[in-house]
């Protein structure tokens, strides 16, 4: 099976999974207590029994729930999300405003905890009973057992009273902010300390498996042999162990892309960073259920699309996986 | 002739987890001169691998260090050189054969890439230099249509096909002295004649000298001029190679001898039981005891072997042997 064949398989698993997901998050959301007319009433401050019933008419919330089902399957297949009950505003447009916000936290997050985390393990697998080794492990373990929103809140009372040099809350200065790269600036200055709390779990978790990875290649006899060539240290670990020990963290990274991901809502609401994250904890809060649904399905999204590209990095990098599942 | 490499004396030593220190190898001597193929044989354990590894410099420091010794390629001594030196030497006038071909080979890497490595380390070639000397090799190790096996990964390639790359591998250079570390104990049978075929024709061609590594004193008798039996660590015998085998000193190595499976010409006639050194070779935490380290296994062993290390004397032309049967009946 050669390359184009097994992408076009992935994005037909993809699109099975996709629509699983719109299926299975419609009847959890359905089957949630309260009334969503109620709560558009509540929203404008109460009304009559006649106007609930015109409302649920409206949004077709008095039909079937099969038939509710299949409306929003028909019109999410013609990209319609809807309108967000809450924010007056098309759902798509909602999220797509808030999906790059999310997007530049997961993913420098996931681009820090990669590289340093590898770079730190690598290191460490040179002594493996170093004074290096010996804090990542710690780090590892402080990493595992402090939850986020934690590390986040700590952060935060750390840099708002004690040392003020980092913003705590926001995306950027606001209207009074500067524009081009002063901008630019800005924000990566805004990022700092949410991508440190996303990042540190992961960076200690990737340090530790390149560590062991790395160890594991080391003994293994064609670093024997790349020695025995006359390379030097350098290339003998950066060329010839380091790719075949980064296999294990690539496979971790895309596994936890999700994980990551989920990762983000609480980051988000400890820093008021205005992403999709943000938005979810509105939306569950004001019962907006459109928005709620549109978030899922483009979350799940994401995280296939990662899935296929770590796939895809995997391939590239090791030639023995040429064709994924043997059909 | 003289020698190409020159082993003088050459002690390694570990450190062992308890604290105390291991002499795996033991005042060690031998010499090679060009084109000439020296056997190192002796059981798994014998040193044998890290006689190797010290000469190519890869002795794992720390818990290894070559202790005492020298060790001279023309002339040079390669224990003083530095690093930097050492690295040019290997590979390229040293090299060395793994006896695990199917785990030798980096996997996410082409062979053609691989071999290539090597001259563009050692000679400077440009990568497209490099990918045509590695087809050249390819070709000199009858690897079939090597212009298209050299962009191969490893995992597509057979066990021996594997262990013709990385003869392809450590002679693409032309190594002055090529160690072979058991090249062939994990192929088939008929896969190691060729290999062995190989070899010869090759050191015809560029006259390198060839250190085979084996425990199996046929592939001696076939490939080498000269034999160094070692057993734990330390030279038991040396003599060349047809002297060895019709006229062995050593108990050790006439049991080597006599380990060798022959095929009866006749398949009625009475098979011999095949005959077995008894014992293990010690650990590397027995060594160092006084004595004789083969006495506890040797069925000839007197009370002095037990207490007192045979010198090593030449018991023949050409011929030593450390044993005290041989000191004490001239």
């Amino acid at each position: 099976m050669n390359l184009p064949i097994a992408i076009a398989r992935r994005v037909g698993y993809a699109l099975i999974l996709l629509l699983a997901v719109l299926v299975l998050n419609f009847t959890l959301l359905h089957l949630a207590p309260g009334d969503i007319a109620e709560t558009i009433v509540g929203e404008s401050g109460g009304a009559s029994k006649e106007m609930l019933a015109k409302i649920r008419k409206d949004y077709g919330l008095d039909l079937p729930f099969h038939e509710q089902l299949l409306n929003y399957l028909d019109r999410v297949a013609q990209g319609d999300f809807g309108h967000s009950l809450f924010f007056d505003q098309p759902v798509t447009e909602l999220i797509f405003e808030k999906l790059v916000p999310t997007l530049l936290l997961v993913i420098s997050s996931l681009f820090i905890a990669i590289v340093f985390g590898t770079f730190l393990g690598v290191f460490a697998a040179r002594r493996p009973s170093g004074l290096l080794s010996q804090l990542i492990t710690v780090l590892a373990l402080l990493g595992y057992a402090l939850p986020v929103f934690w590390t986040g809140i700590m952060l935060v009372i750390l840099f708002a009273s004690l040392i003020p040099i980092f913003p705590t809350s926001g995306m950027d200065s606001g209207p009074l902010g500067a524009s081009g790269v002063g901008y630019i600036w800005e924000v990566l200055h805004h990022m700092t300390l949410p991508v440190v709390t996303l990042s540190t779990i992961y960076l200690a978790f990737y340090s530790r498996l390149s560590r062991a990875s790395m160890m594991d290649v080391l003994g293994a006899d064609y670093i024997r042999t790349a020695r025995a060539k006359g390379l030097s240290e350098q290339i003998v670990i950066f060329k010839h162990a380091l790719r075949n020990a980064v296999l294990p963290v690539v496979t971790f990274a895309g596994l936890q892309f999700g994980a990551l991901f989920s990762g983000a809502v609480l980051v988000e609401n400890v820093f008021s960073w205005p992403g999709l994250g943000t938005l979810a904890f509105e939306s569950i809060l004001r019962r907006d259920t459109p928005t709620l649904l549109g978030i899922l399905f483009f979350s799940a999204l994401v995280v296939i699309i990662a899935n296929l590209l770590t796939d895809l990095a995997y391939r590239l990098i090791d030639p023995r996986i040429k064709t994924g599942a043997k059909a | 002739m003289t020698a190409l490499l020159e082993v003088n004396g050459l002690s390694v030593e570990f450190d062992l987890k308890d604290g105390t220190v291991s002499r795996v190898i033991n005042d060690l001597n031998f010499s090679l001169t060009a084109g000439q193929t020296l056997g190192i044989v002796g059981e798994s354990g014998c040193g044998k691998s890290m006689t190797a590894l010290a000469i190519m410099g890869l002795v794992p420091m720390p818990p290894g260090r070559v202790a005492d010794g020298v060790i001279a390629l023309a002339g040079e001594d390669l224990l003083g050189a530095s690093e930097s030196r050492r690295r040019e030497v290997r590979g390229n006038d040293v090299s060395m054969i793994f006896q695990e071909p199917m785990t030798s080979l980096n996997p996410v890497y082409t062979i053609g890439d691989q071999i290539g490595e090597t001259v563009r380390l050692h000679q400077g070639l440009s990568r497209r230099d490099a990918r045509e000397r590695a087809v050249d090799m390819l070709r000199a190790v009858s690897i079939p249509a090597p212009e298209k096996r050299v962009d191969e990964y490893p995992h597509q390639l057979s066990g021996g096909m594997r262990q013709r790359v990385m003869i392809a591998m450590a002679l693409a250079c032309q190594p002055q002295v090529l160690i072979a570390d058991e090249p062939t104990t994990a192929l088939d049978v008929t896969v190691q004649a060729q290999i062995f075929d190989l070899l010869k024709e090759l050191q015809e061609q560029t006259s390198s000298a060839i250190i085979l590594i084996t425990h199996d004193m046929g592939a001696i008798a076939e490939m080498a001029q000269r034999v160094v039996v070692m057993y734990a660590g330390r030279k038991v015998e040396e003599a060349l190679v047809d002297e060895m085998l019709t006229n062995p000193k050593h108990p050790y190595t006439r049991g080597l001898i006599a380990c060798v499976p022959h095929l009866e010409a006749k398949p009625s006639e009475e098979r011999k039981v095949l005959t077995e050194i008894p014992g293990v070779v010690p650990s590397v935490a027995e060594l160092g005891r006084g004595g004789c380290p083969f006495a506890p296994r040797c069925a000839e062993a007197m009370d002095r072997c037990h207490d007192e290390m045979p010198p090593e004397i030449i018991a023949a032309h050409d011929h030593k042997v450390a044993c005290w049967m041989h000191v004490m009946a001239p």
